[in-house]
């Protein structure tokens, strides 16, 4: 038991370490962007040329996905928990019974 | 039964007496109000000049924010000894309870608010007192929201183990539209030309709100309190 | 009737899900916003769930505060639940949307913003009720109420707040021409909603059920 907790301690200590310096090369790819300056006001635009235009069928097909995957993925929780408290109901059910019986 | 209004004036008096003793919760309250204020100052003010419209939203917040520590102590209090519990034993209306620690609240926040707007008004050349009745409407409609709301969440939370962080946790999301109607009516008061309709619907807005949420706290706080 | 209604309902949301995508195929493209705008589809009848689980809360905690129904509590932790649900779908497709129509993710929209503090109550509330320890349940009643209460205030308020402010969106409203497809969503919504509810308020039932099992094995 002791072996598997230096190992992981190990292991975590890599992590860390792996994320600070891969943050720290981040942090000086941000710092040789140009600064953006600030914008005094919203301009209107009537039409936006075509390039600068965001797609947008990915914009609906995500958004469709993201409710059926939040329906399903709500769904399944539920059947979880439902699993989860059945067993135990049989469990108790069982010891109560158990316990009547003796 | 003892009547509903003197069983409120009971526990107001009770605790005016047991505040007047040490004074720690004015003390404390009012100072970190300031503190508030002063912090929110280095976050808004650039070049010596507030940032535009920045001032109605400084007050508002360093009123939330001492308000939610004046209502955590004070039921702290209450804590000790079980006095809450002892309390609800009595053959009173419970709401008059209620009612009683609502208006020392009150008293309370509304000794904080002259500090604050005094030093609001100072800091940032805020011409507050222009329309001096109007902002008095708005500051005693929002405070009053404030506090209704908070003085139930407070009393719900009194046994509750988490009730430091629950306490905040709850109270804002409630009393957010108090904060959008305070903070644009007295906005609205700083412009140069203040639309004084607009203010008039926002300070009526705000007594609707005041209505509808102190009968539901009156209404709900029994069965709320009582197992 | 529960054997008979649940497998009808689950049946109904299914079929208005899996055809919803034809009907939204079929509806006319809108003048000004072309293909995204089809997101409205199921971003409108995703709020109107959220408030029918809102309105659903309020009511239930209501009856469960004066009258201490315990299935009244089942029926209100249920319907924050999935008012937390329906407000993160409302609140993932709306900023999806935004983003083609406004250019920018978020904008301080009435409703949106609207929609975020609503879905701030329901999570206290859910927070409340797991982290509040015994009694909670009481407590947690008396949270659903004033958050039922505190709708029409939001709206007002939130709506005010934004006509002050100058607004670049395309607001939309409801054309006739789009009719179809979105009352179709909406049903598929509403139907969805109801059968959640069924099945989150069922898993409560279990949950009081074991609490009553474990009572009894305590007394012997």
């Amino acid at each position: 038991m002791k072996r598997s907790g230096c190992r992981f301690d190990v292991g975590l200590r890599l992590m860390l370490l792996t994320l600070f310096v891969s943050l720290v090369l981040v942090q000086t790819t941000f710092a040789v962007q140009p600064l953006e300056t600030a914008q005094d006001e919203f301009v209107p635009m009537d039409e936006i040329p075509a390039e600068e235009q965001l797609p947008a069928a990915p914009l609906l097909v995500s958004a469709y996905a993201a409710v059926w995957a939040i329906a399903i993925g709500y769904l399944w929780t539920i059947g979880r928990r439902l699993g989860a408290l059945e067993r135990e109901i049989l469990d108790v059910s069982r010891r109560v019974a158990d316990r009547e019986g003796s | 039964m003892t009547g509903f209004l003197k069983v409120a004036w009971l526990v107001l008096r009770k605790d005016l007496r047991v505040e007047s003793r040490s004074r720690e919760m004015l003390s404390t309250t009012i100072f970190f109000a300031v503190s508030c204020v002063l912090v929110f100052s280095f976050g808004f003010v650039r070049g010596g000049r507030v940032v535009d419209g920045a001032v109605a939203g400084i007050l508002w917040i360093a009123i939330s924010f001492s308000g939610t520590l004046a209502l955590a102590r004070a039921f702290e209090r209450e804590r000790y000894h079980n006095v809450l519990g002892g309390l609800m034993l009595a053959p009173v209306h419970r709401p008059a309870i209620y009612l009683g620690k609502l208006l020392g609240l009150l008293l309370l926040l509304g000794i904080v608010e002259v500090v604050v707007v005094a030093m609001v008004a100072f800091l940032f050349q805020a011409s507050l007192f222009q329309h001096f009745w109007r902002l008095l409407a708005i500051l005693a409609l929002g405070t009053i929201g404030f506090a209704s709301v908070g003085t139930l969440f407070s009393a719900m939370l009194v046994r509750v183990k988490n009730r430091a962080v629950l306490l905040p946790v709850l109270l804002y999301p409630v009393t957010i539209p108090v904060l959008i109607m305070g903070v644009s009516g007295t906005a609205a008061l700083l412009q140069p030309e203040p639309n004084l309709a607009m203010v008039q619907l926002w300070i009526s807005l705000l007594f609707f709100f005041d209505t509808v949420f102190l009968t539901l706290a009156l209404w709900t706080f029994e069965p709320v309190m009582t197992e | 009737m529960n054997r008979i209604t649940f497998p009808i309902l689950v049946a109904a949301a299914l079929l208005v899900f899996v055809t919803a995508p034809f009907v939204i195929v079929w509806a006319p493209y809108e003048s000004t916003m072309g293909l995204v705008q089809k997101i409205f589809y199921f971003h409108f009848p995703s709020w109107m769930a959220m408030f029918l689980s809102i309105f659903i809360l309020g009511i239930a905690s209501v009856i469960y505060l004066f009258r201490r129904t315990p299935r009244a509590d089942g029926v209100a932790v249920s319907a924050a639940e999935l008012a937390v649900v329906f407000g993160l779908m409302g609140l993932i497709t709306g900023p999806l949307w935004g983003v083609k129509a406004w250019g920018v993710w978020w904008q301080w929209d009435a409703r949106l913003t609207m929609a975020v503090i609503l879905e701030l109550i329901l999570v206290a509330y859910l927070l409340l009720r797991r982290y509040g320890g015994p009694g909670s349940d009481r407590l947690a009643a008396g949270l659903g109420i004033f958050g039922m209460a505190n709708v029409p205030f939001l709206y007002v308020s939130t709506e005010l707040w934004r006509t002050v402010h100058p607004r670049t969106s395309v607001v939309p409203t409801l054309p006739i021409d789009f009719g179809v497809p979105l009352w179709w969503s909406f049903a598929g919504f509403m139907v969805l909603c109801l059968a959640l509810l069924f099945v989150r308020s069922r898993l409560e039932e279990q949950r009081m059920r074991l609490e009553r099992l474990y009572l009894t094995l305590e007394e012997e």
